[in-house]
């Protein structure tokens, strides 16, 4: 295990305190709390280094751009980006996926078409291809999951005899915790002619992620749910693929030469980076990055199995509570979904609010998922690094508290 | 492990009349001949609720609901169903503003005896994000009135 107390001492957050008790925060694939060289590298940026970058003449100018450059270049090296300007930023995963399926997708899928999602894909990567098979009038198909919360491989095997365009899945599941096996998924993928498209939003924060091992062609990510700013995040993708894409947004950076009435274009990954982007969003990223690195990504992951495993023993321990994903230590990730018998996801969250504990509940923006699942919504309790093994007895402590506010007499 | 006494807002927000109304819901079902149907659903948490009335000159002959949801918005709908019944469409609409206003923290509403059982839901003011689920039925009802 990591040495939490010292750890939580770099989150200035982490040392409030909710409703008069110890902040606990459990909501780590919502978003992350910040470590304060992140908030001091997005000061330093303000208070040394603003300009509009890839523009000025002048010396300032040319430090803003180097330091976003070399961000792109920080991030780049942490996923084994193909080369850095297969490195775009975005906002986040969402609009990552988007750019995927407005760009790529426009100029690829065709009426009678087919793309390929998971029943345990996050609506942001289950929408946008939505719209984009409505406009194309081609066919969306839904993987289906197994009982124990993986994706059933005999359906993906189904899905790809249509030869799909594109294969669109997470690396690891927002609302369960599985880890897929991306690289086999994308190996198949590919044997039946489509890109891949994983969706890195959970994935990138807690495992060493490696792009090119994974050999996928799109990979979103989100820098908030990794220690880095909100608004910053990043689509990685293999930059011949980029340079065949039509733009995603017009406007100034992206172009080369603007005529009355057409344009050229800007190399990538500026081609896709229309106006000022997140400069801070982007140093604020790399400062987290090389926060992260300082620790080790395979000694986060084993913190947040061993959380997990000891959160699912725990949680398993009082009657009535159903705790949903694969059993597994090794295929999961720390998050951890579950319900109490009839007492509402809701109504545990704003129970366990009242003890200072931070969970998440609803749907997890994966409705597809929960009906699968045959409920409304679940409870998540998603860990990280700064988290320890008194938060998971503190949750389990609530639970129980919870359980005798509702009078709940298991079945 | 920790035992202290449950929060006395917590007590007050989650008391037996609450419980009562979502495990034991009144007007659960749908109804033969309605003449007005809504449904509406919260997007950020997924509660549901589709709500039927059959209305006959004016007044609220019989009220049905089906929903998904959270204690709150379940407890909330049950209630407002046998509120409903026999009063006027005005009268519904009024009721709804002052179920509103209990929400807001209106302590007049709070006390108004023309809300029944509702008054039990007084404690959800003091969690402002759970008001939008005692709401959630209320809101279906003035979609269904004015639609």
């Amino acid at each position: 295990m990591l040495d939490v107390a010292r750890l939580r001492a770099d989150f200035p957050l982490l040392a409030q305190q909710e409703n008069g008790r110890p902040l606990v925060y459990l909501d780590n694939a919502a978003t992350t709390q910040k470590p304060q060289a992140v908030l001091d590298a997005i000061t330093d940026y303000y208070r040394t280094t603003n300009a509009n970058v890839h523009r000025g003449a002048y010396d300032l100018a040319i430090r803003a751009t180097e330091a976003y450059e070399a961000a792109r270049a920080t991030l780049a090296a942490f996923v084994n980006a193909w080369a850095p300007e297969g490195v775009v930023f975005t906002r986040g995963t969402t609009e990552a996926i988007n750019l995927v399926a407005g760009s790529y997708g426009r100029a690829n899928v065709k009426a009678g078409d087919s793309v390929v999602v998971t029943a345990m894909d996050h609506h942001s990567n289950l929408v946008p291809w939505q719209i984009l098979c409505q406009e194309k009038g081609a066919t969306l198909r839904m993987v289906e999951i197994t009982e124990d919360g993986r994706i059933d491989l005999a359906d993906f095997g189904r899905a790809l005899e249509r030869r799909p365009k594109i294969v669109a899945f997470p690396y690891v599941s927002n609302a369960l915790g599985t880890v897929n096996p991306a690289g086999q998924l994308t190996t198949l993928a590919h044997a039946a002619g489509a890109v891949a498209v994983v969706d890195g939003a959970q994935s990138t924060p807690h495992l060493n992620v490696d792009v090119q091992a994974l050999d996928c062609d799109f990979y979103a990510l989100s820098g908030h749910k990794m220690l880095g700013p909100m608004g910053s995040g990043a689509l990685v993708a293999k930059p011949e693929l980029l340079d065949a894409m039509p733009p995603y947004h017009g406007g100034g950076e992206m172009i080369s030469r603007v005529w009355d009435d057409h344009s050229t274009y800007n190399k990538i990954p500026h081609k896709f980076e229309a106006g000022t982007p997140n400069v801070e969003g982007a140093v604020g990223l790399a400062a987290a990055i090389t926060y992260l690195e300082r620790i080790g990504r395979e000694r986060i992951a084993e913190h947040e199995q061993a959380l997990a495993a000891a959160a699912i023993e725990k949680l398993t321990q009082i009657e009535g509570v159903t705790v949903y994903g694969p059993r597994g230590r090794s295929d999961r990730a720390g998050v951890v979904s579950f319900t109490y018998g009839d007492i509402h996801p809701h109504d545990i969250a704003t129970i366990l609010d009242q003890d200072g504990i931070c969970i998440r509940a609803g749907h997890h923006c994966a409705q597809p998922l929960m009906r699968r699942l045959n409920v409304a919504a679940t409870a998540r309790a998603s860990f990280y690094l700064y988290n320890g093994l008194d938060e998971v007895d503190a949750l389990a402590g609530a639970l129980v508290k919870a359980g005798a506010l509702f009078g709940y007499v298991p079945a | 492990m920790d035992t202290s006494p449950p929060d006395p807002q917590l007590s007050a927000l989650y008391q037996e009349l609450i419980l009562d109304h979502y495990r034991r819901p009144r007007n659960k079902g749908t109804l033969e001949q309605a003449t007005h149907t809504v449904s509406l659903n919260n997007p950020l948490c997924g509660d549901e609720i589709d709500l039927q009335l059959r209305v006959d000159d004016d007044i609220i002959k019989e009220v049905r609901f089906i929903g998904r949801g959270c204690s709150i918005s379940q407890a909330a709908a049950s209630m407002m169903t046998q509120l409903l019944k026999d009063k006027s469409l005005p009268q519904a609409l009024a009721l709804a503003d002052r179920m509103s206003a209990m929400m807001q923290g209106d302590e007049g509403a709070a006390r108004d005896k023309t809300l029944g059982e509702l008054r039990a839901l007084a404690g959800v003011s003091k969690f402002p994000v759970r008001i939008k689920c005692a709401l959630l039925p209320w809101n279906a009802l003035t979609d269904a009135i004015k639609s």
